[in-house]
């Protein structure tokens, strides 16, 4: 068992009026002891969808995990049963969610909601769960926790939220976290905060994070490895070296043109991807970002692309790796090589 | 470019909430230029928003002058009114919420010309077919409803409305943040167009503070419901004065991971609740500067340097 997480070829889909939405299409990534694996990818990438089904948090009604394989610490957790999950849930793996002002229970003090997962999955009782609920407190930078302790969540700030949902989070020492967006509801300023935090703790515990985000500079500043996402498969992966100054897939290529490099002095218009991804009803038979891609060639409309090896680690689906293929200049001067 | 379009003098917009008054926008003058883009960046809370609602008429002054043209907006008469509703113009944050669900994208783009009396019949659809494809749809688009589009699309449809009426002027609310990254270009490369081909001006209000580089002229650094700083955008990146400007830009994470990384200035805590904010300097709870004359005295709103204005003591 080298890996923490090993996801294999996982497939899921929904039900839905229009007929079926392959949200996932073959994902595989895995995540080692103290690592943070960051899942960039726009909205609809299905980058949610796998959190979730490795939580086993997507509705069982109309919701179909068609293959794949989940594996923690070498158990698969798609075969495990509600029961053993349960206890998995919230001690081993534990999650953050996007949204503080949603995610807290509002009838709730603020110190029950962190000591109940204490209480259930540690077996300590209501003093020691205090206790250790207030150094939580201490722990995710709240000022004052013995009054916090007492407080509802909407007496507390975005950012306040999002540290107790943290908190909770880290309760009972997981070994996984998966942040879905913890930052992206925040000010810049919190953003700040909150990400100096969660490195903090995860130095301080090697808790490994799965962090889904779509900002290629929270990427920069927590992970080390990074899976780029699009219509429901993994396009790349790599190191954060390799996405960011390296990137082999003109879809990421296109995610780093599309921002703005506000360091500069030179004003130069920006470069966006045209276009819309795809349908995910009816998802294209080749490569899904074909339609937006400058460089698409016959073969990429007719068959997907497997995933090249680029070096030891650093993976593309894209038929611009094969050694057949044309040479792209921009795989060569792309990212933000230093000059 | 030098021409005043806009110049709002101690603008201010007061809140009642219970018996307290809660200062969303005080005392805050500054003006916009003819052709220009202004940015206006803050946090939530700042302020950002009702000076922009307040400037397009969504909100009442509690206060203070807006000039627009010359002017006093708020000494306008019903007809002048009229006129300013029309050539000023606001594009929304939320794509998914700021088009009416049931009616169909050629009457939400023709509300204001059916409102103003622009035009009507063919002439009528016929501009609703070419603002459509100015903004990158098709004009077949308008018999369609708003939730058979995507975000970017929807955000398209929004500033085709705004422009429906021939604006002078168009405040854009956070029109990008909604909208995925490689979108969020697409986006503001269309309006850089339109205010080129159209000699449009633009007060942009956002918290992305690298696109708001990107697309202004000049920067507006709001906090608390006052402005904190005012430079070029240039040199509100390359010399910020104000400590939280200071702080605001050193927080944005770089999508790099080769170049050194900057000194980040972390600020403690959240900002205070603008219904008792604090004394004298507002950002003084937070400022890693802060003096004994911050809490005593309101800092003066000066030009420091040529055309770089701040209200801080340490200046």
């Amino acid at each position: 068992m080298a890996q923490l997480l090993e996801v294999e070829q996982l497939k899921v889909s929904f039900r839905s009026h229009g007929g079926e939405v392959q949200a996932v299409r073959g994902v595989s990534f895995d995540i080692g002891h103290g690592e943070v694996l960051a899942v960039v990818g726009e909205s609809g990438c299905g980058k949610s969808v796998t959190a979730q089904a490795i939580m086993k948090l997507l509705p069982k009604r109309g919701c179909n995990i068609k293959e794949g394989s989940i594996h923690f610490e070498g158990k698969d957790l798609l075969k495990m049963s509600g029961k053993e999950m349960k206890q998995l849930k919230g001690s081993q793996i534990s999650m953050v969610f996007q949204d503080p002002m949603t995610s807290l229970n509002p009838t709730m003090k603020i110190g029950t909601q962190i000591s109940e997962g204490i209480i259930k999955h540690k077996g300590l009782d209501k003093t020691q769960a205090k206790a250790k609920a207030l150094e939580l407190l201490k722990l995710a930078g709240i000022p004052n926790p013995e009054s916090r302790y007492n407080q509802y969540p909407h007496e507390l700030s975005g950012g306040m939220r999002q540290r107790v949902l943290i908190a909770i989070a880290l309760a009972c020492d997981p070994k996984l976290l998966i942040a879905d967006e913890p930052t992206t509801a925040l000010d810049v300023t919190i953003q700040a905060q909150i990400l100096d935090l969660m490195k903090d703790l995860q130095h301080k515990f090697g808790t490994s994070i799965m962090l889904i985000t779509h900002d290629l500079g929270v990427v920069a500043e927590m992970a080390q490895k990074v899976i780029v996402m699009y219509a429901g498969i993994v396009v790349e992966s790599g190191t954060v070296a390799d996405i960011l100054e390296r990137p082999k897939h003109p879809y990421t290529i296109g995610l780093l043109n599309s921002l703005p490099n506000y360091e500069d002095g030179e004003k130069e218009r920006l470069i966006p991807i045209e276009g819309t991804p795809p349908d995910l009803y009816d998802p294209p038979t080749g490569c899904p970002f074909a339609a937006r891609c400058e460089y698409a060639m016959e073969i990429c409309v007719e068959e997907l692309p497997k995933a090249f090896t680029v070096n030891d680690g650093h993976y593309s689906r894209c038929w611009l790796n094969d050694p057949r293929a044309p040479q792209v200049a921009e795989f060569a001067a792309a990212g933000r090589d230093e000059s | 470019m030098t021409e005043v379009l806009l110049e709002v003098e101690n603008l201010k917009k007061y809140f009642n909430v219970g018996k307290q008054s809660l200062k969303a926008v005080d005392n805050v003058s500054f003006s916009v230029r003819k052709g220009e883009t202004l940015g206006l960046v803050g946090e939530s809370g700042s302020g950002k928003s009702t000076l922009g609602r307040t400037i397009v008429g969504l909100n009442e002054a509690t206060d203070g002058k807006m000039v627009f043209e010359g002017k006093d907006v708020r000494t306008f008469s019903n007809k002048e009114k009229r006129k300013y509703n029309r050539i000023v113009q606001m594009i929304f944050q939320d794509p998914h919420a700021s088009l009416n669900p049931r009616m169909k994208v050629g009457d939400i783009i023709a509300e204001g010309m059916d409102a103003h009396k622009l035009a009507s019949g063919k002439e009528r659809m016929d501009r609703i077919y070419s603002l459509l494809e100015r903004v990158g749809l098709q004009g077949e688009h308008a018999k369609r409803y708003p939730h058979e589009f995507s975000g970017g699309q929807r955000q398209r449809i929004g500033i085709a409305r705004a422009l429906a009426v021939e604006p002078k002027f168009i405040v854009a609310d956070e029109p990008i943040s909604a909208l995925d990254v490689s979108i969020q270009a697409q986006v503001i490369n269309l309006m850089e167009d339109l205010q080129r081909d159209m000699g449009l001006t633009f007060l942009f209000i956002a918290h992305d503070l690298g696109m708001v580089k990107h697309i202004s002229d000049r920067i507006g650094v709001m906090y608390l419901g006052s402005f904190m700083e005012l430079a070029d955008s240039d040199d509100l990146f390359s010399e910020p004065l104000h400590p939280y400007t200071q702080a605001l830009l050193s927080a944005i994470p770089a999508p790099t991971v080769s170049r050194e990384k900057r000194e980040r200035i972390i600020l403690k805590g959240d900002p205070p609740s603008p219904i008792s904010p604090p004394s004298g300097c507002r950002f003084r709870t937070r400022c890693p500067h802060a003096m004994d004359v911050c809490a005593a005295k309101v800092p003066e709103w000066k030009e420091i340097r040529p055309k770089h204005w701040a209200a801080c003591h340490l200046y």
